[in-house]
């Protein structure tokens, strides 16, 4: 029983993961109707503005001591990075806390590749068939990643998580059970709350403002909505930045659950649009919850004792849900009816 | 003349031209750079891999993202028949071309239920599975991360009871003990499976099957409303389709008896649709071309380093070259993939019929200009989804 409840939390991280990025493919489709294969790769560049970001921070101020020389005679070098050298202990603290620091950097940089990436070349793809969507997304991440991988190299760039959240939470002792039984790191729980947080904003904006009635409105039907006389387009380049920026911020903070390198987009977008579809292609709460269930189940799955039973399981268990559920229910769990339906 | 050889004459100096291009290579390929064994034999295997593609995607519109997984399946099949039975490729080639075409029944009667996006992802869901348990359970048989690979004490029963082959190194495929599959033999006998396939296809392309696909690519409901049971023809082009993946993957394994895992990846996938989709989508050569394409350029731009390309802009003021190496570098040698990425994404956004397309606009412009009744308006074979 423990060990399930420690694998469910255990789900929750990866679930939040998915969740978010499948949220960002929903609200693509939703509002542009394109299949965008490059989604992954914003969940990558996020990931990089956290890398960049530290190597900026760590920029290091190389002071010789004559005074102490090392065994070879020569001076030592001390070595302190310039922001702890300008602001002292505020220094030290943004280079500790440089991972959530991120999104500060992360939030703008998306926003403006986000926008590029739909004026530049997504505008063009809207009326033509969802295979050349996927297609030319497709060639858009390749050179995305790339890209990526000139600048930052092929090996993944480990990223620490703040000294304050390196540790673990007793969480079966909270809720009153024995001690040291169900440990979790502070990071994923960091992780999936930050992840609840972001979602919640996203539903909120899309429930509570102006600006989200017009786009679910116009997710609703486009056409109507521009006959009012309201720039829908507009709005809906606006969606695929706030998209972009939520893929880059899971991906920021990802980065201490996993050292990003530059094929981790394809490796999530390929199980986000998994996630998707078994959501339901263009439901919004259908991503979100679709993302945490697999995420859930996956941890499940590769639990020993499951592993025992069907050897293999964990590896295949997400496909094999998707697989199941388009056949048994096409527009997935939560999809409405007639979106993309055959 | 049997029927099946009656061809129309167009198609018959199609097919002329096309095997004296394949077998010449190793001429006219001389003054590109490219005339060497391996880089043919590659030419030959990713041909038939990408027609194999086209007859699925070109005709029927229906992308599939995981076609690697059959290639991966014939490479295993192929290399488990030199392992156990015999190093003559005849019948690992057979064993893989049956293998990766049940392979293809299975997965293409359980995802051809869906069709346009829904399609692409179980194909890919499935590449990624059989991908997933190549690594991890079926270690026994594909020996997961390490790759299937010939050994010293394998049976080959075939080959042990005529009395072939020498205890002391690993041996090579051959054809019934006499050519060796490496080297020009070896490109030959590709060029042969890749003149058969493409005859195949032609075949394919003008036959009442073909038209019948492109009739589903062109609107399945129509197709459907007209008491055509679609699904069995584009299961049967599928299983195709999958069987020409597994001859390409069986011939890889010809001419270097090894497989891996990667070889299923979904990234492999990608870039047979990369080749289909730049030679153009649903003609006879388009992606032929484009295979021999990427193939070509790969080679060539993966062997620039720096030091080439110093030696290359050594002409240009010093900053001005370092600047030019700089940007260039970005674009060879490792990064190769971006050319090809860029190259791909002009393609689809300018291009949707691949470089076919490209030639037939530009012959038709030759030919506005010659008759200038300016009637020339060729229909594009873009890559258009099925109906959903």
């Amino acid at each position: 029983m423990d060990a399930i409840f420690l694998q469910f939390l255990n789900g929750l991280d990866k679930g939040g993961a998915y969740a978010l990025i499948a949220l960002g493919l929903t609200l693509v489709f939703g509002t542009l109707g394109v299949v965008n294969f490059a989604h992954g790769t914003l969940f990558m560049l996020g990931a990089f503005c956290a890398v960049t970001l530290r190597k900026l921070l760590t920029l290091e101020q190389v002071v010789l001591d004559t005074e102490n020389l090392t065994a070879w005679g020569t001076a030592t070098e001390i070595r302190t990075p310039y922001v702890e050298a300008w602001f002292g202990d505020f220094g030290t603290m943004l280079v500790d806390y440089s991972v959530p620091a991120s999104i500060l950097l992360a939030i703008p940089v998306m926003l403006v590749v986000g926008v590029a990436m739909e004026r530049g070349l997504i505008k063009h793809f809207y009326r033509r068939p969802h295979a050349e969507q996927i297609l030319v997304t497709f060639g858009l991440a390749i050179v995305l990643q790339e890209i990526v991988k000139h600048y930052f190299g092929a090996n993944p760039i480990p990223q620490p998580m703040p000294a304050a959240f390196a540790g673990a939470a007793d969480i079966g002792a909270a809720l009153g059970m024995e001690p040291n039984v169900i440990v979790y790191p502070w990071w994923r729980l960091v992780y999936f709350g930050f992840s609840i947080v972001v979602i919640g904003a996203v539903f909120a904006f899309l429930q509570f403002t102006t600006f989200g009635m017009v786009v679910r409105a116009g997710m609703a039907d486009r056409e109507t909505v521009g006959l009012i006389g309201i720039d829908i387009d507009k709005r809906f380049t606006a969606m695929f930045g706030i998209a972009a920026i939520v893929a880059g911020m899971a991906g920021v903070m990802y980065t201490p659950l996993l050292p990003p390198d530059y094929h981790l987009g394809m490796d999530f977008l390929v199980l986000s649009f998994v996630v998707v579809v078994v959501g339901g292609m263009g439901s919004l709460p259908g991503a979100v919850a679709a993302g945490f269930l697999l995420g859930i189940l996956q941890s499940l799955a590769s639990m020993t004792e499951v592993k025992a039973i069907i050897p293999g399981i964990d590896q295949i268990i997400i496909y094999l849900v998707a697989v199941v559920i388009l056949l048994v229910r096409p527009r997935g769990l939560m999809g409405r009816r007639g979106v993309m339906e055959s | 003349m049997n029927s099946i050889f009656s061809m129309s004459r167009k198609d018959v100096i199609t097919f002329l031209i096309f095997s004296a291009v394949v077998l010449l290579m190793p001429i006219w390929l001389q003054p590109f750079g490219a005339a060497y064994p391996d880089l043919m034999q590659k030419f030959a295997i990713f041909g038939i891999l990408a027609i194999g593609f086209n007859i699925l995607f070109g005709l029927t519109g229906y992308l599939s993202f995981g076609h690697a997984a059959f290639l991966g399946a014939g490479s295993y099949a192929a290399v488990w028949t030199f392992k156990l039975f015999s190093m003559n490729p005849i019948p690992a080639l057979i064993f893989a071309v049956i293998i990766a075409g049940l392979f293809a029944l299975a997965i293409g009667y359980v995802s051809l239920r869906r069709s346009g996006i829904y399609f692409s992802i179980l194909t890919l869901a499935f590449a990624q599975m059989s991908y997933n348990l190549a690594y991890s359970v079926l270690t026994p048989v594909t020996y997961g991360e390490t790759g299937l690979q010939l050994a010293l004490d394998d049976p080959r029963i075939a080959d042990a009871a005529f009395g072939g082959g020498s205890d002391v190194a690993l041996p090579v495929s051959n054809l019934f003990g006499m050519v060796n599959m490496n080297g020009i033999p070896g490109f030959y006998f590709c060029a042969i499976f890749l003149i058969i396939g493409f005859f195949i296809t032609q075949r394919i392309f003008a036959s009442p099957f073909g038209m019948m696909l492109r009739a589903i690519k062109s609107n399945q409901n129509r197709m459907s409303y007209t008491g055509f049971n679609t699904r069995p023809y584009t299961l049967t082009a599928f299983v195709i389709s999958g069987m020409y993946a597994g001859l390409a993957g069986g011939l890889m394994a010809v001419t270097d008896p090894l497989a891996g895992a990667e070889r299923m990846q979904w990234t492999a996938s990608g870039e047979i649709v990369l080749m289909t989709i730049l030679g153009g989508v649903g003609t006879l050569i388009g992606p032929v071309v484009g295979a021999w394409l990427i193939k070509y350029f790969e080679n060539i731009f993966s062997s620039f380093n720096e030091n080439v390309l110093h030696n290359l802009f050594a002409f240009l003021p010093e900053g001005i070259e370092k600047f030019v190496v700089e940007v260039t570098s970005m674009f060879v040698g490792e990064g190769w993939h971006l050319t090809l990425g860029l190259v791909f994404v002009l393609v689809v956004t300018f291009l949707p019929g691949g470089m076919m397309e490209g030639y037939r606009r530009i012959v038709d412009m030759f030919q506005k200009k010659d008759d200038g009744d300016g009637k020339a308006s060729t229909k594009s074979d873009a890559a258009t989804a099925p109906a959903e």
